[in-house]
């Protein structure tokens, strides 16, 4: 089987999956717990937490469910109840677990979204226009989920000291940590990961706080991480996605090449085929995303007959694949229906070979030339 | 002593002469059938199915209000006839939580009980109300009512909870359902099982232009068709082979029709191979392009057996209530994308003539290639056997 759908979830890696057999096995206490073993679990924790955010340079580290819990508790937990007035921005193409949070506020705040080039990367013109002084909040993704788009942090952070100084920024890193470097000094105000996205267990992930970001909590009933999420730690998780990010600073793996192999690939085996989002090999371009349409052939059909040749990938998001509508994001790019109609991507991990791009090709290729006599008439 | 039961009624049995006691005999087992799962038994007596020996009270009611032939259930106490006094006390326990106004209704079996049906219910009701200084009798519009059978034993019973209807499953032989993943061929199916007709389905699988999702979701609908009609055998057919020669030979307009006209062709072998005496649909005159008038001649034309269309006189919101109530509607609403559109031409002949659709479908018939895929798809046909 070739996996090229690791922008929805990756395959844990060994290391990982040993980790949290001998956490389950011997270190089951409750890190809250007073007694040496469970202390000892607790301690564990705490040193993951301030590696993970020395490494990101943040003052705090909060552990969640996963991606979606951290942007929700981000962006409510600095908005929902508060007395702030002002405007909320959040780029257009980012994921649903920041665009429905930041449309919860749209009662109290002026909540708009900063448009994005056909590349999909944020347009900064428009952004200086909608980057009003009263701004507080600014969601902008690290890389898009769908087409593999690199935002440009580092001119938006400047952008926002010179228009909006207080804004804080808030940046989705569920597709881009580890993937490229990330400071939150650089004037990030909190970043979101989850574990699942880098060969990590499922259910866990985290919210990293800049030196000046302050959220309340959205779940109660406990004192656990620092008293901003209630509830016993998921202490396999977290020490599942401590083993995911030692493992995988250790292993240097080429996913660029690979995914420059296979644009090529497809390109040359399927002339009607087009790149949406940013050109593969330029700097706007994340190394493990990349997006085709393959028109006339539905996204739909043309992936379940990958399916049938063992060569799994998708249909924009995983989350809303079951919606109907065309994605938030493609719309976004302003693409031609035809061309959002027969979008699919395909996301490499760590675990990609050579072997599995040219067998994906082949499969491409041949599954095109036999959908493709049949488009509505 | 008193012992608590299920007091289980029929309605159109009763209609029945001299082959009564095989629909009773039907009922039964269906209903035996049903609650199974719960532990409970069911004996027939006296024209009535009574149910004992459940831990689960609602969820046996449940289970049995969804039985085809089943008018009504009544959860009902059983007490010694012998001891009238008794009675009138279980009675007035029955009634001691309730306030407004109540009649007592009595039936008397056994014809030699030392009252008659007036007596009893003056007795009774007079110690209900001695009491509970809450109730008044009203005998026109009562609020509540508590029955009082006289049998074997005596029966009271307060609460009846209607059931579904119609006749039992089994009594009137097979039909073959043509179900789709939309809202109205399981509200089909369920009309016509309820006259005791028992179900197959087909379900045409166009892989990969329907995903693993859709058959998923088909074998839920026909799942949730079983917890009335018991099983139903799913026959899934590989459709792609022919509608990509459907799209590939015949003229735009016409696409849709000889799809329609090439499922009924093999639903009707299928019918064939499966015992089945008559085809059934969902179809609503006018709703698409192929259910006009016109449109089901030519699809009945390739058919050797009734097909029935139960929602013919319909309107879609009638539809929709209906699936609601059968429980089939959330599952029909499920988005997963039938990608079938391609398939779909975009100006669809609405009155075709049936000489029409033949000549359109006649490029099919070269070299037996339709014969052959007709073959091939009943062949690669696969069978799901799904049960309550």
């Amino acid at each position: 089987m070739v996996y090229l759908d690791n922008a929805a979830t990756t395959r844990p890696s060994e290391a990982v999956i040993a980790a949290m057999t001998a956490a389950m096995q011997e270190g089951y206490f409750n890190p809250s717990s007073l007694y040496a073993p469970g202390y000892s679990v607790g301690k564990e924790i705490e040193t993951f937490r301030l590696q993970l955010a020395k490494s990101l340079s943040a003052r705090e580290v909060i552990f969640t469910s996963g991606g979606t819990e951290a942007d929700n508790l981000a962006i409510l937990g600095l908005l929902q109840n508060s007395r702030k007035k002002g405007r909320v921005l959040y780029s257009a193409v980012e994921h649903s677990a920041v665009a429905e949070p930041c449309q919860r506020l749209k009662d109290h705040f002026d909540v708009a979204t900063l448009p994005v080039t056909a590349s999909g990367i944020v347009d900064l013109n428009a952004a200086r226009d909608l980057m009003t002084p009263d701004t507080v909040l600014i969601c902008v993704m690290q890389v898009n989920n769908e087409v593999g788009a690199i935002q440009p942090l580092e001119d938006l952070i400047r952008l926002r000291d010179e228009l909006c100084p207080d804004a804080h920024l808030h940046v989705d890193g569920v597709q881009g940590f580890l993937h490229l470097d990330t400071k939150l000094s650089t004037g990030i105000d909190s970043y979101a990961l989850s574990a699942h996205k880098f060969h990590g267990p499922k259910g866990v992930g985290a919210l990293a706080l800049g030196k000046r970001a302050r959220v309340n909590p959205l779940i109660l009933g406990g004192k656990q991480e620092n008293g901003l999420r209630a509830g016993t730690e998921n202490t396999y998780g977290i020490l599942g996605m401590q083993a995911a990010i030692q493992d995988h600073r250790a292993n240097d793996h080429d996913i660029r090449a690979l995914k420059l192999r296979l644009v090529e690939g497809i390109l040359a085996a399927i002339p009607e085929s087009v790149i949406n989002g940013p050109e593969p090999s330029s700097s706007e371009a994340c190394d493990h995303i990349v997006n085709f349409s393959f028109p006339p052939v539905q996204a739909q059909t043309m992936m379940h007959a990958l399916e049938a040749e063992r060569v799994l990938v998708s249909q924009g998001s995983a989350c809303s694949s079951r919606k109907k509508q065309s994605s938030r994001t493609l719309v976004a790019l302003g693409l031609a229906q035809s061309r959002m109609d027969s979008a699919l991507r395909f996301s490499l991990s760590r675990y990609t070979t050579q072997e599995d791009i040219d067998q994906a090709i082949d499969a491409c290729a041949r599954v095109y030339k036999n959908l493709r006599p049949f488009t509505r008439r | 002593m008193t012992s608590k039961l299920l007091l289980v009624k029929y309605a159109e049995i009763h209609l029945k002469g001299q082959n009564r006691p095989y629909f009773q005999r039907l009922l039964l087992r269906n209903v035996r059938q049903a609650v199974k799962h719960l532990n409970a038994d069911a004996q027939l007596y006296d024209s009535r199915i009574f149910v004992t020996g459940y831990a689960d009270e609602s969820a046996c009611i449940d289970a049995i209000t969804k039985v085809f032939g089943v008018h009504a259930v009544c959860p009902a106490v059983q007490i010694d006839k012998n001891d009238f006094d008794a009675i009138c006390d279980l009675a007035a326990d029955l009634m001691k939580d309730v306030s407004g106004s109540f009649k007592v209704a009595a039936r008397r079996a056994d014809k030699r009980f030392f009252l008659d049906s007036p007596q009893i219910c003056a007795q009774v009701g007079a110690h209900i109300l001695r009491n509970n200084k809450q109730l008044k009798v009203d005998v026109h519009q009562p609020d509540h009512v508590l029955n009082v059978e006289i049998r074997d034993q005596a029966l009271l019973y307060v609460k009846t909870y209607p059931a579904v209807g119609g006749l039992p499953t089994g009594t009137a032989g097979r039909a073959m359902l043509l179900l789709s993943g939309g809202i109205d061929s399981p509200v089909a199916g369920f009309r016509i099982a309820k006259r005791g007709v028992q179900l197959s389905a087909v379900y045409y699988h166009s892989f990969p232009y329907t995903g693993e999702p859709v058959k998923e979701k088909i074998i839920s609908l026909a799942k949730i068709l079983t917890a009335y009609c018991g099983p139903i055998r799913l026959f899934v057919v590989p459709f792609t082979e022919i509608q990509q020669a459907i799209h590939e030979k015949c003229p735009d307009d016409f696409t849709t029709l000889i799809m329609r006209r090439n499922m009924m062709r093999i639903a009707d072998m299928l019918a064939d191979k499966n015992k089945a005496l008559a085809l059934i649909t969902g179809e609503s005159i006018g709703q698409v392009a192929s259910q006009t008038l016109e449109a089901l001649a030519c699809t009945d034309e390739v058919v050797s057996r009734p097909v029935f269309r139960p929602l013919i006189g319909m309107d879609k919101l009638e539809i929709i209530k209906e699936a609601q109530q059968i429980g089939t509607y959330e599952t029909s609403c499920l988005p997963y994308e039938d990608c079938c559109t391609v398939f779909t031409p975009r100006h669809p002949v609405t009155h075709p003539k049936l000489r029409q659709a033949q000549l359109a479908e006649r490029p099919l018939l070269d070299d037996d290639l339709l014969e052959q895929m007709i073959q091939r798809a009943v062949e690669g046909t696969e069978v799901i056997d799904l049960k309550p």
